[in-house]
């Protein structure tokens, strides 16, 4: 015999706001919008606005399909428990229905109105972040950050695609850039909110590798993540403005992760936080440079 | 069932449907600019 799920009211229309994830796409948004005005080409507004629209109901259906699957998971950490599912505010299939049809919406939309290029890089970034990442890696290594991290990688590429109809090597150092600055940026927060996964079971670096290590992999990727940054200005394909911004502001990111990987757990964990901090004003103003760069030329 | 429950239900739904609404009209225009813009850069090519 089976019991029956208790009769939830249906669900306040700001929960299903709250299954996007609204913070998380307000990152994903702006590089999205700095790889189209990155791009060489440009694009009708209207249809810009539609592209950056896209990106966004594409990020919030991966955020809701993610709140779908790990609701048992969120409950337990403190940072995730009030999300609508654990909460119990709505119902899981409430948030799959919402969550495919979002995605659905947002890839036949791109795919119409922009181009198939866009639509088909969208497609491979919601796939990859609920199935390459939420279902798959992220309760079973602890390199699930690393690979995981593609996925909001994509948004730059999505961008340019947008504008284009194809991709370059600007967009694509651009998705490499975001990929190596995720493992510090959330290995720092892993640091100083680790007992929390470590209670949900989570293999996050930090609960199964240790906290030195931790400390290590995140001086480590931010070696080659300070080199894709830098890389698009010899490379000749940004202009002085972007190379010295990138230099300044990867310096900062390197001295900061320099301080997290040779540091001890101090009280307060204040590297830590200052590196996370850091990492998204460093990400949102690098990414800005960007733009001007192009604009100045 | 409770009364306070029924006007939990009755509210949320209301709040739904009006935020559906909104969203199904900015749908809309959403689609017109994309038509007129459609047709402009076919006009231009």
């Amino acid at each position: 015999m089976t019991t029956a799920a208790p009769l939830l009211p249906p669900a306040d229309w700001r929960d299903f706001l709250a299954l996007t994830k609204p913070r998380v796409m307000t990152l994903v948004v702006f590089t999205g919008l700095c790889g189209m005005l990155a791009a060489p080409r440009g694009i009708h507004p209207v249809l810009a606005f539609t592209a950056i629209l896209c990106i966004a109901l594409g990020a919030g259906a991966a955020g809701a399909l993610n709140q779908w699957y790990e609701a048992d998971l969120d409950a337990v950490m403190k940072r995730t428990a009030k999300r609508p599912l654990p909460a119990g505010r709505m119902d899981r299939q409430s948030a799959l229905h919402f969550g495919v049809g979002l995605a659905a919406f947002s890839v036949i939309l791109m795919g119409l109105a922009v181009n198939i290029a866009a639509a088909a890089i969208l497609t491979v970034s919601i796939l990859f972040y609920v199935l390459i990442y939420t279902v798959w890696l992220k309760r079973r290594t602890p390199q699930n950050i690393v690979i995981g991290g593609a996925a909001g990688a994509f948004p730059p590429l999505i961008g340019w695609a947008a504008a284009t109809g194809q991709v370059a090597v600007l967009p694509v150092l651009l998705f490499a850039l975001v990929f190596l600055w995720t493992p510090p940026h959330f290995w720092a927060l892993a640091l100083f909110i680790e007992s929390d996964y470590a209670k949900a079971g989570v293999p996050m670096l930090p609960v199964v590798a240790g906290e030195r290590a931790t400390r290590r992999q995140i001086g480590l990727y931010t070696i080659p993540m300070a080199l894709v940054a830098v890389a698009p200005w010899p490379l000749g394909l940004t202009g002085a403005f972007y190379g010295a911004a990138s230099i300044v502001l990867t310096a900062i990111f390197a001295a900061l992760a320099a301080q997290v990987t040779f540091g001890r757990n101090a009280p307060g964990m204040k590297p830590e936080k200052r590196l996370f901090a850091y990492s998204i004003i460093y990400l949102f103003v690098i990414f800005g440079a960007l733009v001007v760069d192009r604009w100045l030329a | 069932m409770m009364n306070d429950e029924q006007d939990v239900i009755q509210r949320r739904q209301k709040a739904r449907a009006i935020v559906m609404a909104v969203l199904l009209l900015a749908f809309v225009a959403l689609i017109f600019f994309i038509t007129i813009a459609k047709i402009k850069e076919g006009m231009a090519h």
